[in-house]
């Protein structure tokens, strides 16, 4: 393919590249990454399939607007650098974004070149940057100037990895307190191995040290210190302490060994790394596993299960396939890997053995009656329609809550009914300088829109503290 | 890295190890645990804050040494390191003064106990503490209890110090004399022992306050492990308790969550094969 301009019609006529993969039957196998990520020449390819369109549709559909036009064109350039500039300005970690954003329902959605065909692959190509951009550029080195204002940062998930990275970069000096003993909140705890290598987490978190991010772990916000300490002893704060509380499904049978939560689960395998053969950390492994839920969190459990030794794998969800939370990516990758989908399912009672392991699971079928208030319609149970799934392991990923943990222990913050901290627009809680983001504020959300949080707060941060 | 300031032997396999942590010794109140973990890779393990020293930044650690990480543990020498102490963590005690208190400490319960006792003697209760231990070696912290303590009894199965049998026997004519009869029971040790404390109170409603050690991993409520059912209600032990009413408490299911790991267990696949995957095809 030539470097000079392309005609739009020429561009049209490039077809949507493929990401490289494992193979299925052998990822299900083991731990390691599934995509391998674009070649130089297929990531050139790709991003001469943007039309460069003046509207900018991409750009509206990401959280963090990335200035989509500008960082394809770099690439189609083959200038990485500028490309990777881009993404530094604009978002703050491209090598997770890349491989944990839901594309097809932000920029990709959007793209216009999906209304005829398959959007521009931004996702991959924004990975392929990142990646190379590790591996190229040098560490970022402190700012020069450095301002006389301090920052507390409230655990270590992309909100709180956020909002540090920019306010070093504007030259104060920042503090992040994690309650657990590694970085990445739910980057490093929930999301497995297979979709997100643990040394993307580290090098993000090597960058943010290399800037003067100064990491303080084993901290709980709200016992270790509270966070009136904190603002005796800090400028600002910002809290990103996630909502990491699992629900479970109040059925009988629940406490049954082989019974987890996915938090449990995902963090005994990731975070503790019991899937490694030498982990001092135990996990229950069966023949049926059986993971209730239908996002992204259902989707690593049912996998990881599949790649502990499971037969069968099943995910039991009680809406339909098109209800489903989770990445369209990470459903199309489940299947291929033989994880079986068994929808418009309820569970009923858990029932176990003597030994007080779970045997089986009483489940009710569904079907799909009036749209609840998401909007998604809602399942309703067909009677006399109770069927028993034998099962060794039980996974529950039905969602998660706001953690009272630091809350409790600081009643001068509002929060709103179900526990989530609330913020005005620019991120800051009824404490002044206290400022707040991420599922702690949203739910349960996304990678993305936590970032995005901890980069307005940042902001927020920097005018609060230039004003003080 | 958190140095390890001492460590000593107080009772055949259990250490007690004193460690800096001066933000955890500064915000600790008695009834909370830390969770450490030796080294990276290694095992969360939680451990009761037995004692902890404002001014030196220390807390106390009474680790019996178990298994693999608790044997880690214990082998630290003084000027070596912990690499992650987390806590204070867990609801404290809540501590009053209600007049007559009985503490009774099973094995290493004892250690747990302690920093109990102290806080219900410091708001002037009158404790008595009853020890339960296999022989006379392992009836630890006996001098200790004694110097806030108003009586500490000694049970051992074997006799060889105080009185011969179990710690129920010596609660059971404290609950039944009218003139020492306590207004609440404090109760730390293994599983069967508090199960069979709770029982024996059952009756006179004395309040029986236990305290819970379910396996855990983060501690902070965030994984649900440690879900106890107490009073037909799913409680974190980590958060909720440790402490709870003995009486509400499904003694059953606790004693089965906690063999979960033991003896491979866990590890139910049929062909056992399948967890090492296919040959390398490459
Ligand atoms: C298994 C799983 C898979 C997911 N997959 C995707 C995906 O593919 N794409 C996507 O966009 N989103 C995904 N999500 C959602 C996404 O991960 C979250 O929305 C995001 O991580 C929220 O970021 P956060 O910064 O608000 O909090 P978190 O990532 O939850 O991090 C919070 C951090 O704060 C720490 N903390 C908590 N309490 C305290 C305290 N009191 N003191 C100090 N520190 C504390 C925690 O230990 C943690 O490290 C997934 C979530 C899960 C659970
Ligand atoms: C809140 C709390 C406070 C605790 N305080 C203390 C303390 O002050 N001193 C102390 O020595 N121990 C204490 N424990 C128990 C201690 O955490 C366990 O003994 C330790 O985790 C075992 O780890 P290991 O790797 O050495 O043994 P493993 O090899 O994991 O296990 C060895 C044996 O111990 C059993 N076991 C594992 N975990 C537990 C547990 N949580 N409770 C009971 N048995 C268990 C296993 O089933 C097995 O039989 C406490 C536990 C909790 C939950
Ligand atoms: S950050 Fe996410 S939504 Fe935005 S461009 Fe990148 S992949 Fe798309
Ligand atoms: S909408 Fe699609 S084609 Fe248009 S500029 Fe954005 S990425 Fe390119
Ligand atoms: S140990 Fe994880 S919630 Fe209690």
């Amino acid at each position: 393919m030539s470097d000079q301009e392309l005609t739009p019609k020429e561009r049209m006529a490039i077809e949507r590249t493929s990401m490289p993969e494992q193979d299925p039957a052998r990822r299900a196998t083991n731990f390691e990454e599934v995509n391998f990520g674009l070649d130089e020449e297929s990531a050139v390819r790709e991003a001469k399939r943007c039309l460069m369109c003046k509207t900018r549709q991409c750009v509206d559909g990401c959280p963090v607007a990335l200035r989509i036009p500008e960082f394809l064109e770099a690439v189609a350039n083959r200038d990485f650098n500028t490309a990777a500039e881009i993404l530094r300005v604009d978002n703050a970690l491209p090598a997770t974004t890349g491989r944990v954003c839901p594309q097809e329902v932000q920029c990709e959605e959007v793209c216009v070149r999906g209304k005829k065909g398959d959007p521009v692959a931004i996702g991959w190509l924004e990975r392929f940057v990142a990646d190379w951009a590790a591996e190229n550029l040098p560490n970022p080195a402190p700012p020069d100037k450095k301002t006389a204002f301090s920052v507390a940062i409230v655990g270590s998930g992309p909100s709180g990895l956020t909002a540090a990275g920019e306010l070093a970069r504007m030259g104060h000096s920042v503090t992040v307190f994690e309650a657990l003993h590694d970085s990445g909140g739910v980057l490093r705890y929930g999301i497995p191995e297979f979709r997100l290598p643990k040394r993307i987490v580290d090098a993000e978190v090597a960058c943010l040290e290399s800037l003067g991010v100064k990491f303080e772990f084993n901290v709980i916000v709200g016992k270790t210190i509270t966070v009136s300490q904190i603002t005796d002893e800090f400028d600002a704060c910002f809290i990103g302490n996630g909502a990491g509380l699992p629900m479970f499904l109040n059925v009988p049978g629940e406490n049954l060994k082989g019974v987890y939560s996915s938090n449990e689960y995902l963090t005994r395998v990731n975070l503790m790394g019991a899937y490694k053969p030498d982990s001092p950390t135990p996990i229950a492994t069966g023949n049926t596993a059986v993971v209730f839920g239908g996002g992204n969190t259902a989707m690593d459990s049912v996998r990881t299960a599949k790649r502990l030794g499971s037969k069968r794998a099943v995910i039991a969800y009680r809406r339909s396939r098109a209800e489903m939370p989770a990445r369209n990516e990470e459903i199309h990758h489940a299947e291929e890997e033989g994880i079986e989908f068994m929808l418009l399912v309820s569970p009923l009672e858990i029932f176990g053995g003597d030994d007080g392991w779970v045997k089986s699971v009483r489940l009710q079928k569904m079907e799909l009656g009036e749209p609840d208030a998401s909007g998604r319609r809602r399942p309703v149970p067909i009677a006399g329609s109770e069927f028993v799934l034998e099962a060794d392991i039980l996974v529950v990923a039905i969602g998660t809550r706001a953690n009272p943990l630091l809350t409790a222990a600081c009643p001068e913050l509002k929060l709103n009914k179900w526990g989530n901290i609330e913020t005005d627009e620019n991120q800051m809680t009824s404490i002044p300088g206290v400022f707040a983001g991420g599922d702690i504020v949203r739910g349960g959300a996304t990678v993305i829109l936590a970032m995005g949080d901890g980069k307005r707060a940042a902001g927020a941060i920097d005018q609060y503290l230039r004003t003080k | 890295m958190y140095e390890v300031i001492s460590n000593e032997l107080i009772a055949p396999g259990i250490h007690r190890i004193e460690v800096r942590a001066p933000r955890i010794a500064a915000a600790r109140l008695p009834g909370q645990f830390v969770i450490v973990r030796r080294g990276e890779g290694d095992e969360r393990i939680p451990l009761t804050i037995a004692d902890a020293d404002t001014q030196a930044g220390t807390i106390t650690l009474i680790i019996q040494a178990i298994g693999e990480g608790t044997e880690k543990l214990a082998a630290i020498e003084p000027g070596g390191g912990i690499r992650d102490v987390a806590g204070p963590l867990g609801m404290p005690t809540g501590i009053e003064k209600v007049g007559k208190v009985v503490c009774v400490g099973g094995g290493v319960g004892t250690a747990v106990l302690f920093p109990l006792a102290k806080a219900l003697a410091d708001a002037g209760n009158h404790v008595t503490a009853i020890i339960g231990a296999r022989s006379e070696e392992f009836a630890m912290l006996r001098d200790e209890l004694a110097e806030f303590c108003d009586e500490v009894i000694v049970t051992t199965e074997d006799g060889s110090l105080g009185i011969k049998g179990f710690v129920t026997a010596a609660l059971g004519e404290i609950i039944e004399d009218p003139a020492r009869r306590p207004e609440a029971i404090y109760a730390v040790g293994p599983v069967p022992m508090m199960a069979a404390i709770a029982e024996q109170t059952r009756p006179s409603g004395i309040h029986t306050i236990v305290s819970l050690n379910p396996i855990m991993v983060d501690g902070t409520g965030m994984c649900g492990g440690c879900r106890v059912t107490v009073g037909g209600e799913i409680k974190f032990a980590c958060v909720d308790g440790p402490e709870f009413d003995g009486h509400l408490v499904d003694f059953r299911e606790l004693a089965t969550r906690q063999q979960a790991y033991c003896d491979d267990q866990h590890c139910r696949l049929a062909d056992a094969t399948a967890q090492t995957g296919p040959e390398d095809d490459a």
